[in-house]
């Protein structure tokens, strides 16, 4: 018996020396291998007297499941480590910079113009376009601007030919809808207009959202001060903007109105962007124009209509603090990367 | 519109302090643009007489004065201005003073001889930029009086932003109406005597030959004793502080009676008239040097004043420089008349010539007044320069008269229209106010404008301003409430914003540019370069319309580089235009998106090889964009290489094209290397297919390869349509996955491999079926393209 706990001690001490799977099967062969030490004790076994055979037997089969335990748990240690080892080879640097194609963005105009979109169509305006090169009879005649008006001094037009100019506001889109579709109607219209001016605070193209709304019910003065309240409230994301609206004048609505909002910047306190008057002026807008109405065949009795026009630019100016107009037609690749 | 609060104060004096009388102005729709002082502020300098004057002893440049300063009151005052003369009036800062600027008046000694205080200049009083001397004042003015109180500095200057619809605020008169109004202050009139009138003066015939543009004239002779006398201060003031220079006394006292009463009037001198005045529309090849000294070519569509001799002043708008009245004449012949808008309107803009009388009549003037201020102004000359007038000679066809008709304004309208109930006195106290006249009819008022207010002719023109007096802020804000329903919204339709978001993830910075572009970026970069001018450009470089995005992504990649930004992939959509016929216009503008990518294919990555992007990195890019796959076919396009450029086909209708620049191109702009472009119709990307639902077939897809050997001039594409053309139903899919040249290969050859699927839905495919399969596609192209096996 002796003899049999130094033999084990003596594998279990050479088994947990071993290092590499091969050695460790080779000298599973020298204990239990068909000619191993213990074999060939289980083969002796047949010499002996048969109760002394059973009692050397259970000792010796004793001595073989130990063995092949700690076999088992060795190769397993060895699997281990050998796997670990691999995974230590082929670890990376995980904080080198990735492969990507490169990511670009939205011009903050477009961004802006997004944004009054996705507000008013959550309030069911649908969104209408047209065309760039407008009639003049569109731009301004059908909007209660006759020729010669004083008013179209306040849009330096550019023609193409004498009856056909560049849009310099987006209401003709208002016109062009209200012939094509039946009451009651509700849009905006975004896009581009131009007027020939340009200098610090003029770009000869700069971009309108139109809207309009003709109905039945619902559209009064009043209701054309909540909407619009609460569209800039929106907007910017102040649950208490200020909001002002003084009376102005526009040939194509009747009550006109000029909606300032409390400033942004300063929060009313007076800044270089208000001027120091505590307000930001954002839009126009008003009742439509009974002149602008009837020609179009719409009982101005039965229906009312509002509409306003308000410029992106400056909404995305006083949005982002973008303080130079003409940043925005630069296209310079390091302004609009601050968009992402 | 610039007046000072002064003089609006001496018409009306409401109880409301400067601010918020300018808050008022600005919330009644008169917005104040600016509000100045007329005068920095500074005290204790008071009138000062020179009594005496002597050189100062050690210095050549100063005087020694004695100059009083109250009654009794005399200081001994070192003064260095060259102006300066004994009995000469001038504002005295007395010790203890600080003036604008912040220098302090101290008791000292100049060069030994003592100054107890400092005679000013225009310049340190803050009241000019620069100034020669001492600020000499009236001889009339009382010793020891604060000059504030003389020179009437503690008032503000007014400038109004007024929109085109209120003319009638072209005017202190005009601003007081709307301040009383506002207010229910009192309007304060100034009264004056009708002047004497003597017979026997020039006194021509006036004849209206222009009914409808001229209805109403009124004319009279004056002759005055001292034309040359000065315009009293009070006057001058009230001029400059409206943003006028005084020149002489005639034309003084017409500017003053305009900005007072809003009426132009013209002064002739009356000795250079002959005969009789008629009104009448110029004919052509007349023509007429006016005041500023352009010589104007007259047309049928310009009214004149004439004479016998012919045109003597464009009616309401310049006069003539022959008849013109100078600082000497006496003999005058004015002239207040009534023009209408229609024959004014446009005239000053075509002719280069800008005039406050042309920018009144062009607005509307009061066709009341016309009289009133003729004899406003009589009497002011005479009072002033002493003299005669002869009668007011007054045409008038008032048929021609714009006429004032009674309009209904109903109450139920004004709630409907504004929102909110507003009772009836205070809509009727505001017409009242308004001076509209109304009177109410059991159910409507019917009222009346003042023939001042042109602008108000229908009820909605009443109820803005019940509104706007009222004060819009005092109108509620309400919710507008309507019945709820969905947006029609197109589920094959997607939404350009997601269109635009798929660019940016394939690396696309949006860009925005001008829509107009130079000739020669067009000739450049245009298929068919853009001959839409522009009959105003602001200048050549943004002068035609562009007909393609090209011009604006090749200009932005210039400006960029300039900038060192090596790696740009920028896009921009928006409309071209071409002549055309779309939407009722003779042009066509449709909505196109374009992109342009330049410099490495990838941002500059440690683990790639840094390559520059090619026409097949654009493709790829192109073809992720486009809902269904498309057919790309060779182009021809004058701006872009030649052998790399692809028409693009959608459902067989071209919608666009790519390309690699054409290298003279990139010489032109400087590019070092070639930018690859692209520009599709945007709303054919927008339609997306819809899915077409078959059952999943339940065996596995099976691939097998076939390498063809063909002439290299062979397009792919054409490969690919025989191969596809012959496959059989079980076959899902052809696809080009190697193409080789070289080993193996026979030059002028090349070896395409295609990849193709095979999917039986009844049972899996057997060795043998697949075998036919590939040997009938292998036999297709042997036959019809002379491929060979590889």
């Amino acid at each position: 018996m002796q003899d049999l706990l130094a033999l084990q001690e003596e594998a279990l001490i050479l088994f947990a020396r071993l290092d590499t799977p091969h050695a460790l099967e080779e000298a599973k062969a020298r204990y239990l291998g068909k000619s191993g030490v213990l074999t060939e004790k289980l083969k002796a076994l047949g010499k002996l007297p048969p109760e002394a055979r059973k009692t050397a037997g259970a000792a010796i089969n004793q001595v073989k499941t130990a063995l092949e335990n700690a076999l088992q748990n060795r190769r397993e240690a060895l699997a281990q480590a050998q796997l670990e080892e691999e995974l230590r080879a082929t670890a990376l640097d995980v904080t080198l910079p990735g492969r990507t194609p490169g990511r670009g963005a939205a011009h903050p105009i477009t961004r802006t113009l997004e944004r009054v979109q996705t507000l008013f169509r959550s309030m069911g305006f649908e969104v209408a376009e047209g065309p760039e090169i407008e009639t003049d009879a569109n731009n301004f005649t059908a909007l209660n601007i006759p020729e010669d008006h004083p008013a179209r001094a306040m849009h330096d037009t550019f023609y193409l030919d004498p009856g056909h100019v560049l849009r310099t506001h987006t209401s003709p889109v208002q016109i062009r809808y209200l012939q094509a579709h039946p009451l009651p109607v509700k849009i905006i219209a975004p896009g581009r207009v131009f007027r020939c001016d340009s200098d610090v605070t003029h770009t000869p193209m700069f971009h309108q959202v139109e809207g309009l709304w003709v109905a039945e019910e619902g559209v009064s003065f009043a209701a054309l001060k909540g909407l619009l309240i609460e569209f800039m409230r929106a907007f910017f994301e102040v649950n208490d903007l200020q909001a002002r609206f003084r009376p102005s004048f526009f040939p194509f609505t009747e009550p006109s109105a000029e909606m300032d909002i409390g400033c942004v910047i300063c929060g009313g306190d007076g800044c270089r962007v208000c001027s120091h008057t505590g307000w930001l002026e954002v839009l126009g807008c008003g009742l439509v124009h009974p002149k602008v109405l009837e020609p179009l065949g719409i009982d101005s009795e039965r229906y009312i209509g509002m509409a306003f026009g308000l410029g992106v630019e400056r909404l995305a100016m006083i949005r982002y603090g973008v303080d130079d107009l003409r940043t925005f037609y630069e296209n310079d690749l390091r302004f609009l990367r601050r968009f992402r | 519109m610039k007046f000072s609060e002064s003089w609006l104060r001496s018409w009306v004096n409401p109880k409301e302090q400067t601010a918020e009388l300018a808050k008022l102005l600005t919330m009644s729709g008169l917005e104040v643009e600016s509000l100045v002082p007329c005068a920095s502020p500074f005290e204790r300098v008071v009138v000062g007489e020179v009594l005496s004057l002597e050189k100062h002893p050690q210095a050549d440049r100063l005087n020694c004065l004695t100059v009083a300063v109250d009654a009794g009151q005399i200081l001994p005052i070192v003064c260095g201005a060259p102006n300066v003369t004994v009995g000469m009036k001038a504002p005295c800062a007395l010790v203890g003073a600080v003036l604008p600027g912040g220098m302090e008046i101290k008791a000292a000694k100049v060069r030994g001889i003592d100054s107890q205080g400092m005679m000013c200049s225009a310049r340190e009083l803050g009241l000019a930029e620069d100034s020669a001397g001492l600020l000499e004042l009236d001889p009339e003015a009382p010793v020891g009086v604060s000059v504030r109180d003389w020179l009437e500095l503690d008032d503000q200057q007014f400038t109004l932003k007024l929109t085109p619809n209120r003319a009638d605020c072209l005017s202190v008169r005009g601003i007081a109406r709307e301040v009383a109004a506002l207010t229910g202050s009192p309007l304060m009139t100034p009264v004056f005597d009708l002047a004497k009138v003597v017979t026997g003066m020039f006194q021509p015939k006036i004849q209206l030959d222009a009914a409808a543009a001229c209805p109403r004239y009124c004319g009279r002779s004056l002759r005055l004793d001292s034309p040359l006398k000065a315009t009293p201060m009070w006057m001058v003031r009230r001029l400059e502080r409206a943003g006028l220079r005084a020149k002489s006394l005639v034309v003084d006292v017409t500017n003053f009676v305009m900005l007072e009463l809003g009426q132009p009037l013209h002064a002739f001198d009356a000795t250079c008239l002959t005969g009789n005045i008629t009104v009448r529309w110029a004919t052509d090849h007349e023509s007429l040097t006016v005041l500023s000294g352009q010589s104007v070519e007259l047309r049928t569509d310009i009214l004149v004043i004439a004479d016998d001799s012919g045109p003597q002043a464009l009616a309401g708008l310049m006069g003539g420089m022959q008849s013109a009245v100078t600082a000497e004449s006496t003999e005058i012949f004015l002239e207040a008349a009534y023009f209408s808008p229609q024959a004014l309107a446009g005239r000053a803009r075509r002719l280069g010539l800008t005039s406050d009388a042309a920018f009144r009549f062009e607005r509307g003037v009061d066709f009341a007044a016309t009289r009133e201020a003729l004899e406003r102004a009589t009497s002011l000359l005479l009072e002033l320069a002493g003299g005669v007038s002869g009668p007011v000679e007054e045409v008038v066809l008032a048929s021609m008269l714009p006429s004032r008709s009674a309009v209904e304004v109903r109450p139920e309208r004004v709630r409907r229209l504004l929102g909110f109930d507003l009772s009836p006195q205070t809509i009727e106290e505001i017409l009242r106010r308004l001076d509209c006249q109304p009177r109410w009819q059991g159910q409507v008022w019917s009222v009346t404008a003042p023939s001042y207010r042109i602008d108000l002719e229908q009820e909605a023109d009443y109820i803005e301003e019940v509104a706007r007096c009222h004060g819009y802020d005092r109108v509620p804000s309400l919710l507008p409430v309507m019945p709820l329903a969905p947006l029609p919204t197109a589920e094959r339709v997607r939404s350009k914003s997601s269109l635009f978001q798929q660019l940016h993830d394939l690396g696309f910075q949006e860009v925005v540019t001008y829509s107009f572009v130079s000739q020669e970026a067009e000739q450049n970069l245009a298929r068919q370069p853009s001959t839409l001018q522009l009959l105003n450009p602001l200048s050549s470089a943004l002068s035609v319309m562009r007909s393609t995005l090209a011009v604006g992504l090749v200009e932005t990649l210039g400006f960029n580089l300039k900038r060192k930004q090596e790696r740009v992939q920028i896009f921009e959509w928006g409309r071209c235009f071409h002549s055309g016929h779309t939407a009722g216009l003779p042009y066509e503008q449709p909505l196109l998106l374009g992109g342009l990518i330049y410099g490495s294919r990838y941002p500059e990555q440690w683990g790639l090889p840094t390559e520059h992007a090619d026409f097949y990195d654009l493709k790829g890019k192109v073809e992720t964009l486009l809902p269904t796959a498309a057919e790309f076919s060779p182009f021809n396009h004058p701006a872009l290489h030649p052998g790399r450029s692809a028409e693009v086909f959608l459902q067989g209708k071209s919608v666009g094209w790519l390309g690699e620049l054409h290298p003279r191109m990139g010489a032109f702009y400087d590019l070092p290397r070639m930018p690859l472009l692209f520009e599709l119709e945007l709303e054919p990307l927008l339609d997306m297919p819809w899915p077409e639902y078959r059952p999943t077939p339940r065996f596995q897809p099976v691939r097998r390869d076939v390498a063809l050997v063909v002439d290299e001039a062979l397009h792919a594409s054409e490969v690919l349509r025989v191969l596809r053309e012959a496959a059989g139903n079980s076959v899902t899919d052809i696809s080009l996955f190697d193409v080789y040249q070289g080993v193996g290969i026979p030059s002028g050859k090349r070896s395409l491999a295609f990849c193709v699927q095979v999917q039986d839905t009844e049972k899996p495919s057997t060795e043998a079926e697949l075998e036919t399969i590939c040997r009938v596609l292998v036999q297709a192209a042997e036959a019809r393209l002379g491929a060979a096996l590889r």
